[in-house]
């Protein structure tokens, strides 16, 4: 052991300098995981919403008339449902991502502790994580509108990458709220909850099997709020190539604005439950 | 290295430290010994600059932790009591992503896993996964882990809890080889000979304050006698007989199976116990330790 | 000192039926406390059922159905029932098992008792089913109160959707006793997934050409989607009981795997 001697050889161990030089440190940690584990997910994550486009878009649409005026501009079921879907398979990834994985590595392997007795703050630990998630949306959602594309739905390729962009924005804007609330949870039985009365019910009401026009006006309102809606909204627009500028601005600062208010409580939820 | 005056900490209203005095020099093993919810683990937490300070002062490598935080965990090596391994890696890359956290570059990182897993015996095993390890591998692994920043003071929170004998033997081993080449270390126990071992120096810790602070041999012999006769009588006659032989030692204590005389010669006390017609079932003599120093500061309640 | 008794009652064999209502107190003790998670669960075909049945409804002009032209709501309903009467049936007999089974080592300890491997597989089973026994009567009230039940043979869809819990539960079972680790459930997934699409659930069977028509008609949940459809619209057929003896069948046969794997696992 002639290298740990003497053992305060030079120091090249160093404090990161900002949140995002610390949140890097972390690429090496997610990279290795991913790569162990991106197999276990990668059959569904093409066939997944293939079938939905089938069944959904084309069996099932083939019994819609496709009505402008009753599907949001849309000219066939196919293409009004592409996008609700699309919209609904970044939420739901990142359900999956910061629920129950947040929880075993606070909890359960508790990786988290073994990161922060490290010079990483709890900040860049989240940053890294929520990037890991946003990753995890990037990739499903590409292998989605790529599954598409075939099937014609969209009208511009301009729109399609406007598209993308915004599933990274709809990832975000769930996973920082939803990742503050898993941070604080002292186990995993509100999970199931979370999904079941949260998750299920957004995928069905947001507008993303059908115009949230077709709720009772109260249910109607309820849904506008929601944030799924205004990204299946938002993505509708760039997929159709009717985009309504002012309304696209209002889903996007909404979406921001979520981004942003869940990224703070989530630093001081995890902040409150790790360095006490 | 580590200097802590009138160091406090509490959880709302409950104080789980309660105002300690610590200096730890370079170099040295420095032990903090007590039952379970002395406030060791507390303290062990505000060293490692991961728990804010309560109350008092304290300087980890002449820094403050409420300031300097990440500098200091830069320089610091930590193996906490549960093992924090990531599960779902190998154990080399368990070392690797760990490295990188310390900012490391990536080339150096690797040759210094290289050299830990060498080090704490775990070659053959860096392409396992860490689920397949024994409870002792894991404890190395940590170990090693805590090394990966060539830290100058190395945190070990119960390091061989839970271990297989043989299993502690090795860690013990280890230990000591980092202590030989300078390494300081603290470290947290509620096993004696762990500390009889390991320790230069170390502290005895009782409901969050410092109860007795020395050598191991200083602590035995300002707390307890030299040597220590075991007396077994029939079940029962215990409390009779130890008013009997209360004058013969510096202290007796009742066990439910044994008398304990505290003396400077136990050999004597074995005498006289026959001159007085007194019939042990059976006896022993043998050195105060530890354990008896401990028992005598935290008593003998159990405590949870 | 504290003294203990010793039990001098011996410990006898225990009979089928205590052994499969032992199983089932236990598991009632061990979601008392998650009585919510038990509630939540029924919701999820309900929330099913508004959406598609009634939002995505008011797009669809109707279908035919054994004869009938019916609202596409009181086409779908019977569908969420018998897909949902799957679901939770799947659940519990994957990952919940899987999970009992290697680890929190349940059976090993019930093992240790007089109880037999074909005790655990038949109360496991039996709760699964009173589970969705509940479900699906709360459903078919749901369906009432919506107005979407036009026949008294209804009544009949709760022990059909038994029938479909056991023919899955009793394979699915079989098949988790095969699973090495979580990774290994991609392939239920991939599996049901399929079948809650395309087995009549959404859209009549005649969407498909007949060649893949025929694959789905031989499919376990077709068959019991089918058996609900023609309950809740009172068109029975000679179709209905060949889906009957379907879906019997095949809970016989996963029963028979299940018991003879658990043997093979636990009592090496």
């Amino acid at each position: 052991m002639a290298a740990l001697d003497p053992p305060q050889a030079p120091g090249l161990s160093t404090a990161p300098t900002n949140l995002l030089s610390g949140a890097a440190r972390l690429f090496d940690y997610w990279a290795i995981l991913y790569k162990r584990t991106w197999k276990g997910s990668a059959i569904s994550s093409f066939v997944t919403p293939l079938l939905y486009v089938v069944a959904m878009g084309v069996l099932l649409g083939g019994f819609i008339k496709g009505d402008p005026a009753k599907l949001d501009g849309a000219t066939s079921y196919l293409a009004f449902v592409a996008p609700g879907m699309v919209a609904a398979q970044a939420m739901t990834t990142v359900f999956g991502e910061v629920t129950y994985p947040v929880m075993g590595m606070i909890k359960w392997n508790k990786s988290y502790f073994g990161m922060i007795a490290s010079p990483l703050a709890v900040s860049e630990v989240i940053l890294a994580h929520l990037g890991f998630v946003i990753f995890r949306v990037a990739t499903t959602c590409a292998v989605f509108l790529a599954v598409m594309a075939p099937f014609g739905v969209f009208t511009s390729v301009a729109g399609v990458f406007a598209a993308f962009f915004v599933q990274l924005l709809i990832g975000a804007a769930f996973a920082t709220p939803i990742y503050a609330f898993t941070a604080g949870l002292k186990d995993e039985s509100a999970f199931s909850l979370v999904f079941r009365l949260g998750m299920i019910p957004l995928f069905l009401f947001s507008g993303a099997f059908f115009p949230i026009s077709n709720l009772s006006r109260w249910m109607e309102a309820l849904a506008t709020v929601t944030p799924l809606w205004h990204g299946v909204d938002l993505t509708r627009m760039l997929t159709l190539g009717e985009v309504d500028w002012p309304l696209a601005a209002v889903h996007v600062a909404y979406l921001v604005t979520l981004t942003l208010a869940g990224w703070f409580w989530a630093v001081r939820r995890l902040s409150r439950r790790m360095v006490s | 290295m580590i200097l802590a005056r009138g160091l406090r900490k509490s959880f709302g209203d409950f104080e789980a430290v309660k105002g300690i005095d610590v200096d730890v020099r370079r170099g040295e093993a420095f032990g903090f010994l007590g039952p379970n919810g002395a406030g060791k683990s507390s303290t062990m937490r505000m060293v490692a600059a991961v728990s804010p300070v309560s109350g008092g002062e304290l300087r980890i490598l002449g820094m403050d932790p409420a300031v300097d935080g990440p500098s200091i965990r830069a320089r610091v090596g930590v193996c906490p009591q549960e093992d924090t391994l990531d599960t779902e890696l190998t154990v080399r890359d368990n070392l690797y992503v760990y490295g990188r956290y310390f900012g490391l570059p990536r080339k150096e990182v690797r040759s210094r896993v290289d050299e830990l897993l060498e080090f704490v015996q775990l070659t053959e095993k860096s392409g396992s996964m860490v689920e397949d390890l024994s409870g002792g591998m894991k404890r190395r692994l940590t170990i090693a882990r805590s090394l990966i920043n060539r830290p100058d003071v190395l945190l070990l929170d119960e390091p061989t809890t839970g271990l297989d004998p043989q299993a502690r033997h090795v860690v013990w081993d280890r230990l000591f080889r980092l202590k030989q080449q300078g390494v300081t270390l603290v470290l947290t126990t509620h096993y004696m000979d762990e500390a009889e071992q390991l320790c230069d120096r170390l502290v005895v810790m009782d409901k969050g304050v410092i109860v007795a602070e020395g050598s191991p041999l200083e602590l035995i012999r300002a707390h307890s006698t030299r040597e220590v006769a075991e007396l077994r009588f029939g079940v029962g006659e215990h409390d009779a007989i130890a008013e009997k032989v209360s004058d013969l030692g510096d202290r007796v204590e009742v066990l439910p199976d044994r008398l304990l005389v505290y003396s400077e010669d136990g050999e004597e006390v074995i005498a006289k116990v026959h001159e007085r017609g007194l019939q042990p079932a059976a006896v022993l003599v043998r050195r105060s330790t530890l354990e008896d120093v401990f028992l005598r500061l935290t008593g003998r309640t159990l405590v949870d | 000192m504290l003294t203990t008794s010793v039990g001098r009652a011996a410990a006898s064999p225990v009979s089928a039926g205590e052994a499969t209502g032992l199983l089932i107190y236990r598991n009632y003790l061990a979601y008392r406390r998650g009585w919510y998670i038990f509630v939540s669960g029924f919701l999820e075909p309900v929330f099913y059922l508004f959406s598609i049945g009634v939002g995505v409804g008011q797009l669809v002009t109707g279908f035919e159905f054994n004869g009938q032209q019916i609202p596409y709501a009181e086409f779908v309903a019977p569908g969420m029932l018998a897909a949902s009467a799957m679901n939770g049936s799947l659940l519990d007999s994957t990952f919940n098992f899987f999970f009992k089974l290697k680890y929190n080592k349940l059976f090993d300890q019930m093992l240790a008792t007089p109880l037999t491997t074909l005790d655990i597989a038949r109360g496991e089973l039996s709760w699964s089913l009173l589970r969705g026994g509940i479900y699906s009567a709360a459903f078919l009230l749901v369906m009432v109160a919506m107005g979407l039940v036009s026949s008294w043979w209804a009544v009949l869809v709760v022990p059909a959707a038994l029938l479909i819990g056991l023919a899955f539960g009793g394979i699915c079972m079989a098949l988790t006793t095969f699973m090495r680790s979580w990774q290994d459930f991609e392939f239920v997934t991939l599996a049901t997934l399929p079948m809650f699409l395309f087995s009549a659930t959404f859209f009549p069977i005649t969407a498909f050409p007949p060649a893949v028509r025929w694959v789905v008609e031989c499919t376990p949940l077709y068959r019991g989607v089918v058996l609900c459809r023609e309950l809740t619209t009172g068109a029975l057929s000679w179709g209905s009981a060949v889906s009957v003896v379907y879906l019997v069948v095949m809970g016989l046969i996963g029963l028979a795997i299940v018991r003879r794997r658990l043997d093979a696992l636990l009592l090496t």
